[in-house]
């Protein structure tokens, strides 16, 4: 009985079990409805008998001997009186009663139709594609034959009522009828209809005997009252044997057939609930409490169901989870982990003759203290658990051949993980750096790839436990690697918020940088001499902001682009750009513009790019680090704060910003006005209505913007909020719009507020008003404050973001899975070609150049035209 | 110094993408090259190209899958924005990837870009002829019905403004309503009188009704169309899509004009224009989101929903449902229904995919659990 696992999986076949296999895996056919006896010991041939496995601590399993939780447990049967249908297959019974003859069990088609049928479904069969079609013919064409071209027998019309009757020419047709027939079917025939005659007869369709699952699977709880609850699956059997006996007695004693088929149809209703719960047209079985019953589908079913909750997706040992909090002064390929979960989790580390003194190290550490250790496992393989008193020992005992469950320490390599894990950046490689307080930290530049940030999001840390799952994370899923996204061959990791601000203060317009400045912003990227000096002041040397910026980038490092804070003029000035958005470095050393976020931003980072690309993963990475401490000390030094009073605009401002809306409702009143005279030139395409609106929408859109416009200007370029949304590091001008101007038109999809009451949104307005502010137009800004109708309309908008924000989540979640689902088998092969896992080509070569997207630069004009430079500037030199 | 010919023939020979070699080529333009510097920088370029290329054993699939599921999360929902042309509605952000993504037969707005030869194209007059011609008219486009109960009969009183525009005569109204409803018609200046065969109230209504669609001139599907002049060629727009239809038409160039519903181009145009119509579609959506996704993911997307050559959808009813094992079809959809299935039939499982080794607990045979090492013994 009992089996050696394999070491390994080549196939599963699957098929149907017949009733003499049934009886085969069975260790005991079950007899008795009744669980346990009054001393709470499992009935023998009852449901709990010890045979079927145990789940009581103490007992022994009767088969294999085993102990509960080492016992796999063990199928049991019940002989079924009479054959019953199994829900799952009722549909297809009744194909295969309307196709086979009612007396001789033939399929009904021509000896040569079949012929031909089967050579279709071997062909299809062959080339790995789906027979249904072909089988569906079948189905229909020996549907259509009235008369059996075997026996002659004359075909009736056979009614299918759900969810398991089948009624021939009114009269019904009993389990047991449909039985013989189909033993009668020929296996040629089997494999017409799409079977497999080895694996499935279909009389085993409808079956006449029941595996019971082993207890393990349905195991009862104990209550604190001692009471014991059974499983659902255990009450299902309990009924389904205490009919099959009074089945059994009503049938022996000679019962009136009305009787019979009464109770018949009982056993059905309880064999097809225990297989599934959930079947249109049957009443689901209940729990005593209401609660419709979790039979076999039910389990298998579904997120949380065997497949995908428990088969596909696992809990797992070795991992942790807590809140996450920032540190710019770690790594962004570190991971602060609290000391309390460092004890925790462990490593297991072999001793070897080089490592023995430092894994005694560990030990005498004990479970306490940090570097220490939790277990011992002797060479027997016997695990011992480190305390005071047994420190001593086991160091003096130790030897070659032990394992030691290590606390984490620094520099071991650990998986990182936040929710969800949309793609593979959400997952990745850290180091550990073993912190006290009780947040893991990380670095706020690799916040982008996870998309956390530090109001309470909590993140996992899982353990890897061998050698090569270490070495693979290093290789492939270290932050390093991962600084360059595959979704658009761009960094995913760099600079945010302060570090691009401060970025963008050091390096935009001429700073004076003495010489204690400029080594405590430099302090942290361990750098400890500075280039000639721009200058001298007071006989004191200085240093430019950018010179301390160019500090961290590698040396040989050129490039020539457009910052974020670019107008995009007509004719760029280049060099002699006022705003200093045309960034020259050659190098390595920044020679013009500010740097902001196109040069170190997250997403967008020119520089990290090509650093990446020319310089490698570790250069790159450094120049993350070094760039975000940098970024942070320059705007701690040179300072940037934002309270309420930046949005304050002047007097005048706020005259010309209430002169635009005052104009813009004058304009909308026009409109109207137009629109009831029907003047109003209509759109082509649109009904005179949609032209109003869209003219409306239009009109006010255009005010906000010029009042936008007006607060941006009076605000001024030094203004700290006008900095952080230039330079890209926080907010929009919309925003600063919004505060300072006007918030603007509230929509609900896409078009301007007209729900509430008849032919008005509020009672505070005419019926038929057609104004701005009567649909939704919001004049205040947010520093001014809202009228109450506003707030109203304001809320309208917000409440529409949300049920999207809600809405999107779901639909892009379940997206995400079919698109995983459908792709996740193609692999890259050595000839370029793409395959899935049956070696069908899906693409002769990858991408059609065999390019991999995250080195994707090459092929492009700039690349090309890079290699003829230097090869023709070679040129120059040699003559 | 070397012949621009002889570097033409030499880096077409290469082992390179057409694409890279038109760049090189254009590139080395009156450059005056010497041999040796040819040779020198197709050796750069043959070195680059090498680096750049996708390693072996890459799971390919699911970083595509990743690339672009993941931007859904920033994608709005919004299903109606105007693109491009103000005037006709076309399915953007997260709705219309899903569309496309799930082969939808019919796609929630369908539309068409019909481009013209250039002697109409180049032709305002022309162009607006041919955008007659294909928008449908129907009877109720040209002028007022009303019906008379008094005197049981249907009449329609024609917009002289609107027939001369679609280039139509009040005659051919009359021939077309007669053929359609089978009553006579009689035609008075502008205006026609029909009345029903039978003198009812139900009758007369159900008159007006079909009198009112009857479908005069044009294609049916196409409601309306639009033209835009896009650098000096005029290009007509249309809401409702008919591409079989449409490149019959004398004028429109048929090498160009296309359709946004994928399954109505695999069937006019084939399947590689399908795919090509599913990397456009999905890269102008995720463009229009401001969202970069390199086209080699989408062209993967389009490859797998095409390469059968029929356009297959990503779920249970396409490429899913499809799968070679049963584990995996069970672990994605309709778990029962597979497992049952396949025990009819005695599927066997090869256990060669990502999820039925995952299922079964042994490594997945992608990327590093593919690589086998064998020692070299001497």
């Amino acid at each position: 009985m009992i089996h050696s696992t394999p070491k390994r999986i080549g196939k599963i076949k699957f098929g149907l079990i017949s009733p003499k296999e049934f009886r085969k895996m069975s260790v005991t056919r079950i007899i008795t409805a009744d669980t346990y006896d009054d001393d709470g010991f499992p009935i023998d041939m009852g449901l709990m008998d010890t045979r079927l496995g145990v789940i009581d601590p103490g007992l022994r399993c009767k088969t294999c001997g085993q102990r509960a939780a080492e016992c796999p447990g063990h199928f049991g049967h019940i002989e079924l009186v009479a054959p019953v249908i199994h829900v799952g297959f009722a549909k297809l019974i009744r194909k295969i009663l309307r196709a086979v003859c009612r007396s001789c069990g033939s399929l009904l088609l021509n000896p040569l139709e079949k012929m031909r049928y089967l050579d279709d479904i071997y062909a299809k069969q062959k080339l790995g594609q789906p027979v249904e079609d072909v089988v569906n013919t079948v189905f229909k064409e020996a549907r259509k034959m009235k008369e059996c071209p075997y026996c002659g027998e004359h075909q009736l019309e056979i009614k299918f009522e759900k969810p398991t009757t089948y009624v021939e020419d009114k009269h019904k047709l009993m389990p047991a009828d449909i039985r013989d027939l189909f033993e009668k079917i020929s296996d040629k025939d089997m494999e017409v209809m799409g079977m497999d005659p080895k694996s499935a007869r279909p009389e085993w369709m409808l079956p006449t005997v029941l595996p019971v699952p082993p207890v393990t699977m349905r195991p009862s709880i104990t209550l604190e009252s001692g009471q014991r609850s059974e499983d659902d699956i255990t009450h299902k059997l309990v009924d389904i044997i205490r009919i099959n006996q009074r089945f059994n007695e009503n049938r022996e004693a000679g019962a009136p057939q009305l009787i019979i088929e009464d109770l018949w149809e009982l056993l059905q209703y309880h064999i097809t609930t225990f297989i599934d719960n959930t079947v249109s047209g049957v009443p689901p079985a209940r729990h005593r409490s209401g609660r419709p019953l979790k039979t076999l589908s039910q389990r298998l079913k579904g997120k949380e169901g065997r497949f995908r909750g428990s088969l596909s997706g696992k809990r797992v040992n070795f991992s942790a989870r807590t809140v996450i909090s920032p540190d710019p002064n770690i790594s962004i390929k570190e991971v602060g982990v609290p000391e309390e979960i460092a004890k925790e989790m462990t490593i297991t580390m072999n001793v070897t003759p080089r490592n023995i003194d430092e894994v005694k190290k560990y030990v005498s550490g004990g479970t306490q203290h940090h570097p220490g250790a939790n277990y011992v496992i002797r060479s027997d393989g016997h695990r011992i658990k480190i305390a005071d008193k047994n420190t001593e020992e086991l160091i003096t005992t130790m030897e070659v051949g032990w394992k030691v469950e290590r606390h984490l320490k620094d520099g071991d390599i650990v998986l990182f993980n936040r929710q969800p894990s949309l793609h593979r950046m959400s997952i990745m490689a850290h180091e550990v750096k073993v912190l006290p307080r009780k947040t893991f930290r990380l670095n706020p530049a690799v916040c982008p790839p996870y998309n956390a940030d530090f109001d309470g999001d909590e993140m996992n840390l899982h353990v890897l436990q061998t050698e090569e799952a270490r070495a693979e994370a290093k290789m492939l899923m270290h932050v390093d690697q991962n600084i360059i996204s595959p979704r658009f061959g761009g960094p995913i990791i760099g600079g945010i918020h302060d570090h691009i601000s401060g970025s963008y203060l050091l390096t935009n317009r001429d700073k004076k940088i003495h010489k204690a400045e400029a080594f405590e912003l430099l302090k942290k990227s361990n750098i400890g001499e500075l280039v000639e000096p721009a200058g001298y002041e007071k006989g004191k040397p200085y240093w430019t902001g950018r010179q301390i910026f160019s500090m961290i980038l590698p040396k040989g490092l050129s490039l020539k682009f457009k910052a974020e804070i670019c107008e995009h003029c007509d004719v760029c000035k280049k060099e002699k750009c006022e705003r200093e958005a045309y960034v020259i470095i050659e190098d390595g050393v920044v020679k013009h513009g500010s740097i902001d976020e196109k040069a170190v931003g997250a997403f967008k980072s020119l520089i990290l790019d090509k650093i990446y690309k020319e310089y490698g993963a570790e250069r790159a990475r450094k120049f993350v680090d070094d760039m975000t401490r940098l970024g942070i000390r320059a705007v701690m030094k040179i300072g940037l704060s934002f309270g309420i009073s930046d949005e304050d605009v002047p007097n005048d401002a706020i005259v010309q910003i209430d002169e635009v809306l005052h104009d813009a409702e004058e304009h909308v009143k026009k409109l109207i006005s137009a629109y009831n005279a029907g003047e109003l030139d209509q759109l082509p395409g649109r009904s005179i209505d949609e032209t109003l609106e869209m003219k409306i929408m239009q009109e006010l859109g255009t005010a906000r913007d010029n009042a936008g416009e007006i607060a941006g200007r009076h605000l001024g370029l030094t203004n700290s909020a006008v900095i952080m949304a230039q330079s890209g590091a926080r907010g929009s001008m919309l925003n600063l719009t919004q505060m300072a101007g006007c918030i603007g038109q509230q929509a609900v999809r896409g078009e301007r507020i007209q729900r509430g009451y008849n032919d008005r949104t509020l009672s505070h307005y005419v019926r038929g008003d057609r104004g701005a502010d009567a649909h939704g137009f919001v004049q205040s800004s947010y520093k001014k404050g809202l009228s109450p109708t506003e707030y109203f309309f304001h809320a309208i908008g917000g409440r529409e973001g949300l049920v999207d924000t809600a809405v999107r989540t779901s639909q892009s979640g379940y997206l995400q899975r079919r698109m995983v689902n459908a792709l996740q088998d193609l692999e890259v092969q050595y000839d370029e070609t793409v395959r899935d896992t049956r070696g069908m080509i899906v693409q002769f070569k990858y991408g059609e150049d065999g390019i991999d997207p995250m080195k994707g630069d090459f092929g492009t004009r700039e690349s090309i035209a890079r290699i003829i430079d230097t090869v023709l500037t070679a040129r120059g030199k040699n003559d | 110094m070397i012949d621009s010919d002889v570097i033409n023939s030499r880096i077409r020979g290469l082992p390179l993408p057409l694409k890279i070699c038109e760049t090189l080529i254009s590139g080395l333009e009156n450059q005056e090259l010497t041999e040796d510097e040819l040779e020198k920088i197709i050796e750069l370029t043959l070195k680059r190209y090498k680096q750049s290329s996708i390693p072996p054993y890459e799971a390919a699939g699911v970083v595509s899958a990743q690339s672009i599921g993941e931007p859904g999360t920033q994608m709005t929902m919004r299903t109606f924005h105007y693109a491009g042309v103000a005037e006709i509605n076309v399915t953007l952000g997260l709705p219309r990837i899903i569309e496309l993504v799930d082969a939808r037969k019919n796609p929630s707005t369908p539309m068409l870009t019909i481009y013209l030869e250039k002697e109409y194209g180049n032709d305002r007059n022309k162009s607006r002829d041919i955008a007659w011609e294909i928008e449908s008219t129907i009877l109720y486009h040209l002028g007022d019905i009303t019906t008379d109960i008094s005197l049981m009969e249907i009449t329609v009183n024609l917009n002289p403004k609107a027939l001369e525009m679609r280039n139509m005569t009040a005659e051919d109204v009359v021939l077309k309503v007669e053929d359609v409803t089978g009553l006579p018609v009689e035609l008075n200046g502008y205006t026609l009188t029909t009345a029903p065969e039978e003198v009812s109230y139900r009758e007369l209504l159900q008159l007006a009704k079909k009198i009112r669609s009857v479908h005069l001139k044009g294609i049916k599907e196409i409601k309306r169309v639009v033209i835009r002049k896009e650098s000096d060629e005029y290009i007509l727009y249309t809401e409702g899509s008919a591409l079989k239809s449409v490149i019959e038409v004398d004028g429109v160039d048929a090498t160009r004009t296309r359709t946004n519903n994928i399954l109505e181009m695999a069937e006019v145009l084939g399947i590689e224009a399908a795919r090509q119509s599913i990397i456009d579609e999905i890269m102008a959506t995720l463009r229009e989101q401001g969202l970069t996704v390199d086209i080699r993911h989408v062209m993967l997307v389009a490859d797998i929903m095409t390469c059968d050559g029929e356009v297959k959808q990503i779920g249970r009813h396409g490429i899913s449902g499809e799968k070679a094992s049963v584990l995996a079809r069970a672990a994605f959809e309709v778990t029962v229904h597979h497992l049952l299935e396949s025990g009819i039939r005695g599927d066997i499982d090869e256990l060669g995919g990502v999820t039925e080794n995952v299922i079964v607990g042994q490594p997945v045979k992608l990327g590093t659990g593919n690589v086998r090492l064998i020692a070299k013994t001497t």
